[in-house]
């Protein structure tokens, strides 16, 4: 199986499906000639012609509000996002129409449409360009939320988000583009949205996370491996709808639960998946459920020492799970 | 009527005599539709109406020109008379005025005003305003990638021309010449704030100039010219030579909504000027004057349409609300693609 890049993979799913479909379009500024700021989009243009891979103007509502059009006129829009801090514009064609399209007109109208963008820090990006934004969207009904952390997932999660008959939110972090390879199925094949994958076995905690931090959580998991402690890594990779099932037989089975993620705490996914478990485990635990993320300051500063004390990286992680394994 | 009127008023308006007689019937329709909603509003039957009186003519005029069900609309909150034109009946607005579960609209979800049926391509349309000028861009430029000949119509009040998807949206659609019509009802207010504390410039239309479109005013009294400006306009984006912007200069006969009044911000003087600029009544009195429908025509042509209403509200009344439980449907697809929850994609048994 061939091995590719985060990055690769994305594009992969997009020149497939538009070759498959000729509804499907590439709509974000400078997804053309250039192929986008991460070159996430590079050749497509050239490929599909001016119109299927179209560059908008610099209006972050013009490029969510013209893709819910051209979706209720029988195209497949992926707007593209340049990065997930400029999204704001766009929340209220997000929030107020594609999200409420189909429960407003009582499913008369749907919104088949695909909205990507990066998020993510560590890499000097500052305040707005390395926010993880993603928990706002999560709070809405309507919406679908993904964030992939492996190449193979990341094709096959946006090949089924474009087939998705309603607005899915699919976030890549940036920082994970050329970092992260991995084995990549040739052709067609889809991830469900709404299920989460077991990205490792373990015995003592639920270690619950997503995107660059599952690879995090891997390394940090195996640090404690070596010490006869057992962590279960769970990649969430569907936000919303999150996985119910996965996250309660993984904490009923381990009765230790941590959650992490980059973006702060407070009414997060963390939060989200906190209270799953203190509903439907409460009897299974040993331990409060902990969580991990950054601190509650507005977003990621740019020099490297105020950077790093943001992240949460493998050495953090992992001394939050020694003090959940010693509880 | 003589063959030889009909002729002549052609060639002194512009238009035939049965296009008149038929615009005439629209607006009354509308406007006989619109004051039962009130009706049943000030009766306690409505929790809530908001109104299209005053811009009737310039709606009429615009719909005239489109193919329901091949164009298409991206309407806003006051185009009650556009609707209709296109296909939708008193009862469908009705049964959303009251709430019941049968409103083609929005199956009571939404307040009444909402617009929205997909057969008849109406693109449904929110509370957020301008947002569906961005809906109609894309919608066109959907469009025209197919190498379709459909032509879109989107409208709004001049109140929204502030928000920054009124920009947008004409600026993209510009850029890319796309088939649409975006079509400015002012009716100089923004709920109690008058235009001139909304904009600098008396004419919205202005504007056009700066996306590089035409941008032409219409009196919004006279059916006739807004029958010809909007053919214009959907003629020249029918071509491909991109959009227009259209401002009709209209009056609102009513408060903002059924919860406004709006003598606490606008002067008696002011209300009763606008009386008299009311487009169906002046309508009226020209189509006696050209001969092409007598008072006595009218008359009839006002009683058949009152019945038709009548009975439209009878029905609605006797229609069923929804059932409460339908508040948990058409969230998201609930058919093919059904998410499995139940565990791990491909979870170790043990």
């Amino acid at each position: 199986m061939p091995v590719r890049t985060y990055v690769d993979a994305i594009r992969e799913a997009m020149r497939e499906e538009m070759r498959r479909d000729r509804r499907v379009m590439v709509f974000g500024e400078d997804v053309g000639a250039k192929g986008g700021v991460f070159g996430v989009t590079e050749g497509l243009q050239k490929e599909f012609g001016e119109w299927r891979v179209m560059d908008a103007p610099l209006a972050e509502s013009c490029i969510v509000g013209v893709s819910v059009g051209a979706a209720l006129n029988g195209m497949r829009p992926i707007a593209e996002i340049q990065f997930q801090d400029f999204i704001l514009p766009a929340v209220d064609q997000i929030i107020s129409e594609a999200a409420k399209m189909r429960y407003r007109s009582a499913g008369d109208w749907n919104v088949p449409m695909v909205i990507r963008a990066p998020f993510g820090g560590g890499v000097h990006g500052a305040l707005y360009h390395s926010q993880s934004l993603e928990a706002m969207f999560c709070h809405v009904p309507g919406l679908k939320v993904v964030v992939p952390s492996t190449p193979h997932d990341a094709k096959g999660l946006l090949v089924a988000a474009i087939r998705d008959p309603d607005p899915v939110l699919y976030f890549e972090h940036k920082k994970a583009y050329r970092s992260i390879r991995g084995e990549v199925p040739e052709g067609d094949y889809t991830v469900p949205l709404g299920t989460a994958r077991l990205a490792r076995e373990g015995e003592d905690i639920a270690l619950f996370t997503y995107g660059l931090m599952v690879h995090t959580a891997l390394e940090a998991a195996q640090r404690l491996e070596r010490d006869g402690f057992s962590v279960e890594v769970v990649d969430l990779r569907c936000l919303r709808p999150l996985d119910r099932g996965a996250i309660v037989r993984s904490a009923r089975r381990c009765g230790k639960v941590l959650v992490a993620q980059e973006a702060n705490l407070a009414v997060s996914v963390a939060s989200e998946v906190s209270a799953i478990v203190a509903e439907e485990c409460f009897e299974y635990l040993d331990a409060p459920v902990m969580r991990i993320g950054g601190p509650e300051v507005p977003a990621m500063p740019f020099a490297r020492p105020l950077e790093d004390f943001y992240l949460v990286g493998t050495d953090k992680l992992e001394a939050k799970l020694r003090q959940l394994a010693r509880y | 009527m003589p063959l030889a009127v009909a002729r002549d008023v052609r060639s002194v308006t512009g238009v035939d005599a049965e296009t008149l007689r038929s615009m005439y019937r629209h607006m009354l329709r509308a406007r006989l539709l619109d004051e039962r909603c009130w009706v049943l509003n000030r009766q306690g039957r409505a929790p809530f109406w908001i109104s299209g009186m005053g811009h009737e003519a310039i709606q009429v005029g615009a719909a005239m020109h489109l193919r329901s069900g091949v164009d298409w609309v991206a309407p806003y909150y006051r185009d009650l008379a556009l609707t209709l034109v296109l296909g939708m009946t008193p009862k469908d607005h009705l049964l959303s005025a009251l709430g019941r579960a049968d409103d083609p609209n929005a199956g009571a979800r939404q307040m009444p005003a909402h617009f929205g049926c997909r057969r008849l391509n109406i693109v449904s349309t929110g509370s957020s305003v301008a947002t569906q000028l961005l809906h109609g861009a894309g919608v066109a430029l959907a469009s025209k990638m197919r190498g379709e000949d459909a032509v879109t119509l989107t409208s709004v009040g001049e109140g929204a021309t502030s928000e920054g998807d009124f920009h947008e949206a004409l600026n993209f659609a510009a850029t890319r010449r796309l088939p649409v019509v975006f079509l400015v009802e002012n009716n100089g207010y923004a709920i109690s704030v008058p235009a001139d504390k909304q904009m600098a410039t008396p004419d919205v239309a202005d504007r056009a100039a700066g996306y590089g479109i035409p941008g032409v005013v219409v009196d919004g009294g006279d059916p006739v010219q807004c029958h010809l400006r909007c053919g214009q306009a959907v003629a020249r984006a029918r071509r491909g030579e991109g959009p227009t912007l259209i401002e009709a200069k209209v009056v609102r006969l009513t408060s903002h909504s059924s919860d406004d009044d709006q003598r606490r911000y606008r002067t008696a003087e002011s209300l009763e000027e606008e009386r008299q600029r009311d487009c169906v009544l002046l309508f009226a009195q020209r189509l006696d004057d050209l001969g092409v429908l007598s008072a006595v025509d009218a008359k009839v042509m006002r009683a058949e349409l009152q019945a038709e209403i009548d009975q439209a509200t009878l029905e609605a009344e006797q229609a069923p609300e929804p059932d409460p439980e339908s508040a948990l449907d058409h969230v998201v697809h609930d058919g093919a693609g059904e998410l499995d929850l139940t565990g791990f994609a491909a979870a170790p048994e043990r």
